[in-house]
This record gives structure tokens, C-alpha cells and sequence, in this order.
């Protein structure tokens, strides 16, 4: 039978989740790395056992791991991340140019074909690439340097490019997103960018139809319908039916359009599920309810997800990269909390129960089917 | 040689258990340390100071023969004492609550 497993970040360390098809029983291994952040860790699609890893504290700095046995045993790899040239400034919070400045990884993209090949979303934002397995990352700088660099802003969270979208059907089409700058596409693999944002609505910065400085927390897309994106943003969840060409609002009836997770079923290029989060000053669910928001119909009409979840009492959040699906036939979707809890439902969603429930706050989520 | 002094989470990344210990030639300075610490455990590189400005990550404290070097020059030879191999080196992680 196949299984699971699943790599949960944590503020201090990684753990690995696995469990057979039915989803019902775990083996909880961890932590990894104890002590260390782990904003994200996620497994190459072609060679499955290979999983990178980003750790990372505010003491010792920045390291990429590489396990290539599920995450029994890891190595440490290449953790030098220059930005190429004079990296030149970005504004910071009072508007002054900033000098581009390496934090941290926030999230590493394997490559679809090449195990190889991983990109990383870094801040201060900017992409960088890998071709030897995190041996060496090179800046793929035409992002940086495309044009409207020196306008974007960090948001409350730093300026970080966080979500690293690949086109199954188009090696040279990437999308990016960054807080708080907006989504930029590449067609040539990343040789040129531009900012794909219109239709974007942000009423906390000048011009609320800017074209750069919009606060997008996450997209997601289903591998057979790559034109069509959904995005969280700080406020609003959007849809893109042009690869990102245009965006229009399909926030709909959710009880709040604030969030950071967003992602699609495997199987249902139309089923979408979000977390809704109070207000971005007030990161917990409205009404102390945890619940996961599905739309069958890619956005506008809404149903909650509560079975299993806590209905009273609950003031976690659900960070963007802490959702994810599996690919079984009955398609799993699980997320963790800044409380520590991982949650899972084997039916899409209509039935949820906690794998664990005292992990340190969970930064990420990322789902491994197994054969 | 040099004794050199890890915090717990440099000594897992490096697998090491106790201290450390480097042949280092004259004259004995930070930077001479640090690089032949380096050289022996590559997986250090970054963490104790950054890779590209080579200065020192703010978190992260020097001390030997009961002295903070954290301000001295990475130039400036370190006391007889650490040069001697008669007290280590201290690498050590600024202390934070939370």
C-alpha cells in the first residue's frame, strides 16, 4: 500500500510524519536538527527519498540539508548565498534605500524533472538556483534587477520571496511571489521577469493598483491547469485564469478574507482550500473556530471545513507554506499551526483529526505520496 | 595547537563532542583560527562569521583567558595563553531568554 509522509518546519527543528494509505496511524520521527528554525524542507517529485532542508537561527546563520534517504540522514550543503554584482538598495520600512542583505532561505523548490536542480526564495529577495544538488547556488538575478527592485518594501515579516510556482508544461515559465513586492513571471527561466499584478487591490500602501508593493502571502496552482493561479493575499483571496496575466477577487462569502495557506486538491484543479485569520493584527481564526474553507467551484462560494477541528478557544495561525495535499486517490490535505499541531484529513477535507498536537509553532508543511 | 571551544549546536554540525583542536602557526589570531577551523570542518563556513564580509554574526561572542575578544581586531594575535594552547578559544553563543 502506499503512504505518506510529511515534513513539518518547525521553530525549533524538523520532524517527519509518515503513515500508510489510510492515514489514520503515525510514526513521528524528530526532531531534526533541534533547536534550529526550519522555515521550509520539501522532496524532489522525480527521486522522492531526496529532501532539502532549510535551517536556519538568528545565531549561526543560514544551512541547506540534503537528505537522500527520506530524511533519516542529512548532510549539510552549500549555504553561500551572494547576490551577484553590487547588489544595489531596496527601500526599507521609512522609505531609505536599503542594501540588499541575505537573511535566510524561506523556501527551496525542487526541480519537477531534475533532482539536482532546486531553486531558493531567499530574503532580502531575490531567487537563486542550484545545479549540483545544493552544492553551489548561483542568483538568478534578472528577478532583482528587472527593474522595479529598488521600490519594493518589506513587510512586517521581511522581504522575502516565499513562493516559487513551476510550470509543469513549460520548463521556462516560473512564477514567484514576494512580501511585500507581488508576483513576477519569468518565460525564458528567469533570463527576464516582470510583474504580474494587475488586477490587485491592496489598501495599505499609496496606490492601491501599484504595480509593485502588493502583499502576496502564497499562491497555488494544480499541476494540469497552469494558467489558472490562486493567491492569498494579505487581505483578499484572488484567481488568475491567464497564468497571472489579470487577477480578480473570489474571496466570496469567506468570514474573512485575511490568510496565509492557500492550496488545491490533487485531483480537482477546481477545489480550493484557504485558512481564514481574523485581520493581519490579530493572527488567529475569527470567532476562536479553527476551520479550513473549501470552494468546489476555484473560489466565490465557500463551505467550512470543522469536523476534527477546534471549534472554540483556538487562537493559532496557519503560516503560508503550513498546507499541503497528498495525491492518493482519496486526496489528503494537512496543515500545522503556531501552536504545534498538525492536522489531517484522508477524505479532501470533510473529516480532520491532529497527528501530533505539542510540536514547537509550525513554520511549514510539505506532503511526500509515497508508492 | 589551538583548543577551540564550540557551542552545542556547532559541535553537532561539525560531529564533535568535545574540544576541538587546530594546528594554527604564528601569528595566533582570530582570523588564523577561524580559517583553519574552516578548513577542517567546512560545514562551519558561515555560521560563525558571515561568508562574504568574513565579520563576526552579531549573536556570536569570542572569549579566552577570561577576556571578550569579540571587538578585538580578527588581526590582533590572541592572548599568550590561547596561543599556548593553555586555555581554548571559546566560541560562544550570546545568551538570549525566550
Amino acid at each position: 500500500m502506499s503512504g505518506v509522509r510529511v515534513l513539518v518546519g518547525t521553530r525549533k527543528g524538523a520532524f517527519i510524519l509518515t503513515s500508510d494509505g489510510k492515514r489514520t496511524e503515525w510514526d513521528v520521527a524528530g526532531p531534526h536538527f533541534g533547536g534550529w528554525e526550519l522555515y521550509h524542507l520539501k522532496g524532489c517529485p522525480t527521486e522522492p527519498d531526496r529532501v532539502y532542508a532549510s535551517q536556519s537561527t538568528s545565531w549561526f546563520g543560514q544551512l541547506v540539508q540534503r537528505s537522500d534517504d527520506g530524511g533519516q540522514s542529512w548532510e549539510p550543503v552549500g549555504n553561500d548565498f551572494h547576490y551577484e554584482g553590487v547588489p544595489g538598495t531596496h527601500q526599507w520600512y521609512d522609505g531609505t534605500p536599503h542594501p540588499w542583505e541575505f537573511a535566510r532561505v524561506w523556501h527551496l523548490e525542487p526541480s519537477l524533472n531534475d533532482p539536482d536542480t532546486v531553486y531558493a526564495g531567499v530574503e532580502d529577495a531575490a531567487l537563486f538556483v542550484s545545479r549540483d544538488a545544493g552544492s553551489t547556488w548561483q542568483e538568478i538575478s534578472g528577478l532583482r534587477e528587472h527593474g522595479s527592485g529598488p521600490a519594493w518594501q518589506p513587510g512586517a515579516g521581511g522581504m522575502c520571496l516565499h513562493t516559487i510556482v513551476l510550470d509543469p508544461n513549460d520548463e521556462q515559465r516560473m512564477t514567484v511571489a514576494i512580501s511585500a513586492a507581488g508576483v513576477f513571471r519569468t518565460d525564458d527561466a528567469g533570463a527576464t521577469w516582470r510583474p504580474i499584478n494587475r488586477g490587485l487591490h491592496s489598501e495599505g500602501i499609496p496606490d492601491p493598483d501599484a504595480e509593485v508593493g502588493h502583499c502576496v502571502h502564497r499562491i497555488a496552482m494544480h499541476p494540469s491547469s497552469p494558467d489558472v493561479l490562486f493567491m492569498q493575499k494579505h487581505w483578499d483571496v484572488m484567481r488568475s485564469d491567464d497564468g497571472g496575466e489579470s487577477w480578480h477577487e473570489v474571496s466570496g462569502n469567506l468570514p474573512s478574507d485575511f490568510g496565509f495557506a492557500i492550496d488545491v486538491h490533487a485531483h480537482e484543479p477546481g477545489t480550493v482550500y484557504v485558512v481564514p485569520i481574523k485581520s493581519d493584527s490579530e493572527h488567529y481564526p475569527p470567532d476562536g473556530k479553527l476551520r479550513v474553507y473549501r470552494s468546489r467551484k476555484g473560489g466565490d462560494e465557500w463551505e467550512a471545513l470543522t469536523n476534527g477541528l477546534p471549534q472554540s478557544n483556538c487562537y493559532v495561525n496557519v503560516l503560508r507554506d503550513a498546507m499541503a495535499v497528498d495525491s492518493l486517490d482519496e486526496c489528503g490535505v494537512y496543515f500545522g499551526t503556531t501552536g504545534g499541531q498538525v492536522y489531517a484529513s484522508p477524505d479532501g477535507g470533510d473529516t480532520w483529526a491532529p497527528i501530533v498536537r505539542d510540536l514547537p509553532a509550525v513554520l511549514s508543511v510539505e506532503v511526500q505520496t509515497l508508492p | 595547537m589551538i583548543r577551540v571551544v564550540l557551542p552545542a549546536h556547532l559541535k553537532t554540525l561539525a560531529r564533535v563532542t568535545g574540544e576541538v583542536t587546530l594546528p594554527v602557526g604564528a601569528p595566533v589570531t582570530q582570523r588564523a583560527v577561524l580559517d583553519a577551523l574552516e578548513a577542517q570542518y567546512p560545514m562551519l563556513r558561515g555560521t560563525i562569521r558571515d561568508r562574504t564580509t568574513q565579520q563576526r554574526r552579531a549573536f556570536v561572542r569570542f572569549f579566552g583567558g577570561e577576556e571578550d575578544l569579540s571587538h578585538e581586531s580578527p588581526d590582533a594575535p590572541l592572548p599568550d595563553a590561547v596561543a599556548a594552547g593553555a586555555e581554548p578559544f571559546c566560541v560562544v553563543g550570546a545568551m538570549a531568554g525566550g
